[in-house]
């Protein structure tokens, strides 16, 4: 339950980065905020700020989305003993993490320039990662001993 | 359980409120012409301002924000080379575009001012003060002033450039660069056509002055040689 409570919390936190860097994108606001390093500007305005048409920071903010909503209703009394939300998790942590990767090597390879934001936004899905398979190892819920079990039928 | 809802819905709207701060407090106010699309795209059949030869065997066409930090340092650090090895040698010639990413709030702005400063004949002269003076796309502050003096350092006429600038006189064409830059399938800036076709599309780096040497050479190559003509621009 813990882990998949970090996860939403982390998640919620990502949502929030990609959402500015989203809004950003489509033009609210000013200059984005990252430093004098001017990063940030460098990385948004290159040709692979866009992904199949929409901008990265898009994909960010539905795969922290995504993540979240899974994460809360994993968090239903009723599916704490189900370990497929678990793999739900792993799976979109995998994809998200997968696809950081490659915009990181685009940022240090290629654009050679560092965005704080997609860094810390880089820093979050990882989290998300490693506790979502640590989620995976471990069960889901914890059971108390000493609590009763609910009959199922009159006794024989 | 209840508690870390609680908690999840606080942090929801500590970074809202956080999210929306950063957002109010990008910029200043944008000056006219810097305040978005214009409503009317206006077609005056103008198709930017070039560098090179009439009868170049090769076009370049470049589609680039004046906000834009990579087209800057293209600007800066790879147009003198092509300029030399490839413009002035008659190979190439060289057609700047506009396109404005709705990301950046001035570049509308700087596009209309290199337009304003063209009208009087110094369109590459301000283009060049605006890129080597690029510290003013990092502060999110309102250029007006900065880019007036920029026009004056181009040997521009402020008097003609302010009413040039007040009228948003180029804002339409400026708009028709953006739709054909979207037309033709634009996705960032800068982006290069070399005789209608797009360049760079699988390149993993920042195209420099070599690549476009052997797209030009290959061009070449391949096309029947025609009667050199003197050095032009306009």
């Amino acid at each position: 339950m813990r882990s998949r409570q970090a996860i939403a919390l982390l998640a919620l936190v990502g949502l929030f980065v990609a959402l500015y860097l989203w809004l950003h994108a489509l033009g609210f606001g000013g200059a984005i905020k990252c430093g004098a390093s001017g990063g940030c500007e460098t990385v948004q305005t290159s040709p692979w700020a866009v992904f199949l048409g929409l901008p990265v920071a898009f994909y960010g903010v539905v795969g922290y989305l995504a993540i979240l909503v899974v994460a809360i209703v994993a968090l239903r009394p009723a599916a704490l003993s189900q370990p497929r939300w678990s793999k739900w998790l792993v799976l979109l942590a995998t994809v998200g993490f997968g696809f950081t990767l490659y915009l990181t090597y685009l940022e240090l390879f290629v654009i050679q320039a560092i965005c704080r934001w997609c860094i810390g936004s880089a820093v979050i899905i990882t989290l998300i990662w490693i506790v979502s398979l640590f989620s995976l190892r471990s069960p889901a819920t914890r059971i108390d001993p000493g609590a009763s079990q609910p009959l199922r039928g009159p006794p024989a | 359980m209840n508690r870390f809802y609680m908690t999840v819905g606080v942090l929801a709207v500590v970074l809202g409120i956080g999210v929306f701060a950063l957002l109010k407090t990008g910029g200043a106010s944008a000056p006219a012409a810097a305040a978005g699309a214009p409503p009317t795209v206006v077609d005056d059949s103008f198709r930017g301002y070039t560098l090179g030869q009439e009868n170049a065997p090769v076009e370049i066409v470049e589609y680039l924000d004046f906000e834009c930090p990579v087209c800057a340092t293209f600007a800066t650090i790879q147009m003198p080379t092509i300029t030399e090895q490839l413009i002035n040698t008659g190979k190439a010639r060289w057609r700047f575009r506009d396109y404005p990413l709705p990301i950046h709030k001035y570049s509308r702005f700087a596009a209309h001012a290199a337009q304003c400063a063209g009208a009087q004949g110094r369109y590459f002269a301000m283009q060049e003060q605006l890129f080597s003076h690029h510290q003013w796309a990092q502060t999110g502050k309102d250029p007006s002033s900065l880019f007036r003096d920029l026009a004056q350092a181009a040997g521009v006429d402020l008097k003609a450039y302010d009413a040039c600038m007040e009228a948003g006189r180029y804002a339409g064409r400026i708009e028709y660069s953006r739709q054909e830059g979207d037309q033709r399938v634009v996705d960032g800036t800068p982006t290069f056509f070399a005789n209608g076709k797009k360049l760079f599309p699988n390149l993993r780096r920042l195209p420099n002055s070599d690549d476009f040497k052997t797209i030009v050479d290959s061009i070449i190559a391949h096309t029947p040689a025609k009667p050199a003509a003197r050095p032009a621009r306009r």
